[in-house]
């Protein structure tokens, strides 16, 4: 399941967490190089996305995403 | 001030200290100016809250989130202090930062175990433990000023600000450093600090602090820090800095009898009085002024005026609590009311005691109050005293 209003929601988790600009949600921006995220911004965002969801992510999962849309893949699969 | 001794007992000299800058976020409103107006003026924000402080003006969106606001307060303190020394060509291999607090992140720590205890373990922030550590404040300082020299925290509860100052000039002193900032912040505005400190009863049933009056009832928690660029004076002539003010002497002691209670007799307090002039080189007689610890609780007011009177005699200098106006704002209250000591002597004006209107009968002080009063001699002793028995003191005088 995944469809534009979910993308919407995963994105204002992202704009809340990370105080980005909603324009720099896109599927290709890198966390690291794009975002100004950290490790620690991320399980942030983690955290933020397991509630607006009601999902469990654990912690290895998050591991090797790097990408915005690596990190939308990993959430809609738990939907 | 001394370094230390000599085996044989010699006193060691060091470089000389001076003030280059001074900061202070306060009830009375953000900045030393609004500060020292506030004192002279007796006007404060009523809750004791800082009126108009925006964290966001030093911290970015994410960041602000991430600093509680200890820290904030803390480094905005900081800023304003180094700002105003005018220093722009440092290295950070000579730049210290010696930052104190009585509690640090109590805020954030209440507010996370609130997500512990509804939402559990999962949700509790990863960045509780950078925010609740008492060393944040002087970390978000070194790392906004670029300070690599020693960078650390003294947490010895209200006399945690004179502590830390007295450790900072002592760093100066040393030569290990050309500057470091020294300072305290606190701001535990929170339920379970006030609950803690009213069961105890420690906290004024009144809301208003009196110090040494005779109907005081405890102290009115307030939040703030403030903060004082200490430089060699080789290093600010060599600049051509504006000297506010030298550090003469700084001293610590312990009651080791109680603690919450100071002893009654003030021993511990008065023998650090000895010791800061002693170190300054000075007699009672040299003093002009004391700017007290006076918290407006019953037993600290007693036990400091006993040791005040022990100390300098029936003709001890006039005493001010800027706690009347400031109420009490732990760790951060040493480093604010040495601000204020610094513009004391810069303006020449003692501010009164706001609050007092009848002193108490067993205080033999000559406390100000009423209206301000010249500065005769401009030297100033300021007096912290901590929960644990802790007692600080240092002596501050015009650069001369």
């Amino acid at each position: 399941m995944a469809d534009d209003a979910t993308f919407e929601k995963f994105k204002g988790c992202a704009v809340e967490v990370l105080q980005v600009s909603p324009d720099a949600i896109v599927p290709e921006a890198s966390f690291a190089d794009d975002l100004d995220a950290d490790s620690l911004d991320l399980v942030e965002l983690v955290m933020a996305l397991e509630e607006a969801f009601d999902i469990t992510v654990e912690e290895d999962e998050i591991e090797n995403v790097s990408t915005v849309g690596e990190a939308y893949t990993l959430i809609t699969s738990k939907l | 001030m001394q370094l230390g001794r000599t085996p044989s007992g010699e006193p060691i000299s060091g470089h000389r200290v001076v003030v280059t800058g001074i900061g202070a976020v306060t009830c009375c409103g953000v900045g030393a100016d609004a500060l020292f107006a506030g004192l002279l003026d007796e006007r404060f924000n009523d809750d004791r809250t800082i009126p108009d402080f925006d964290p966001s003006a030093f911290f970015g969106p994410k960041e602000v989130r991430r600093v509680d606001r200890f820290a904030q307060v803390s480094l905005a303190a900081a800023v304003e202090a180094f700002e105003s020394s005018g220093i722009s060509d440092l290295s950070g291999d000579r730049f210290g930062v010696i930052f104190g607090t009585g509690i640090g992140g109590m805020t954030t720590l209440t507010a996370q175990e609130r997500v512990l205890s509804g939402k559990g373990a999962n949700r509790v922030s990863p960045f509780l433990a950078p925010m609740i550590m008492p060393n944040a404040g002087a970390a978000q300082i070194a790392m906004r000023l670029g300070a690599n020299g020693p960078v650390e925290t003294v947490t010895t509860a209200c006399a945690a600000g004179t502590h830390s100052l007295g450790a900072a000039a002592r760093l100066v002193a040393s030569g290990r450093v050309d500057v470091a900032i020294g300072g305290g912040g606190e701001a535990v505005m929170d339920p379970l600090t006030f609950a803690g400190f009213a069961n105890m009863t420690a906290l004024s049933n009144s809301g208003i602090s009196r110090p040494f009056d005779v109907d005081r009832d405890g102290f009115v928690m307030s939040e703030g820090a403030g903060a004082l660029v200490l430089e060699s004076l080789d290093h600010a002539l060599a600049r051509g800095a504006t000297i506010l003010a030298e550090v003469l002497g700084a001293a610590s002691t312990a009651d080791a009898f109680h603690i919450t209670a100071p002893r009654e007799d003030g021993a511990g307090a008065a023998r650090c009085m000895e010791l800061v002039l002693l170190d300054a080189g000075l007699s009672p007689t040299d003093v002009g002024h004391i700017n007290a610890h006076g918290t407006s609780t019953p037993l600290n007011d007693r036990a400091e005026a006993v040791a005040i009177s022990a100390v300098f005699g029936p003709e001890a200098p006039p005493v001010t609590s800027a706690k009347g106006v400031t109420g009490h704002s732990l760790g951060g209250a040493g480093a604010i009311e040495a601000v204020a000591s610094v513009m004391t002597i810069e303006r020449s004006v003692i501010p009164p005691t706001a609050g007092l209107t009848n002193i108490d009968p067993a205080i033999e002080l000559d406390v100000v109050h009423g209206s301000a009063r010249p500065l005769e001699r401009p030297i100033v002793l300021s007096n912290s005293f901590g929960f644990g028995g802790h007692n600080g003191c240092l002596i501050l005088g015009a650069f001369a």
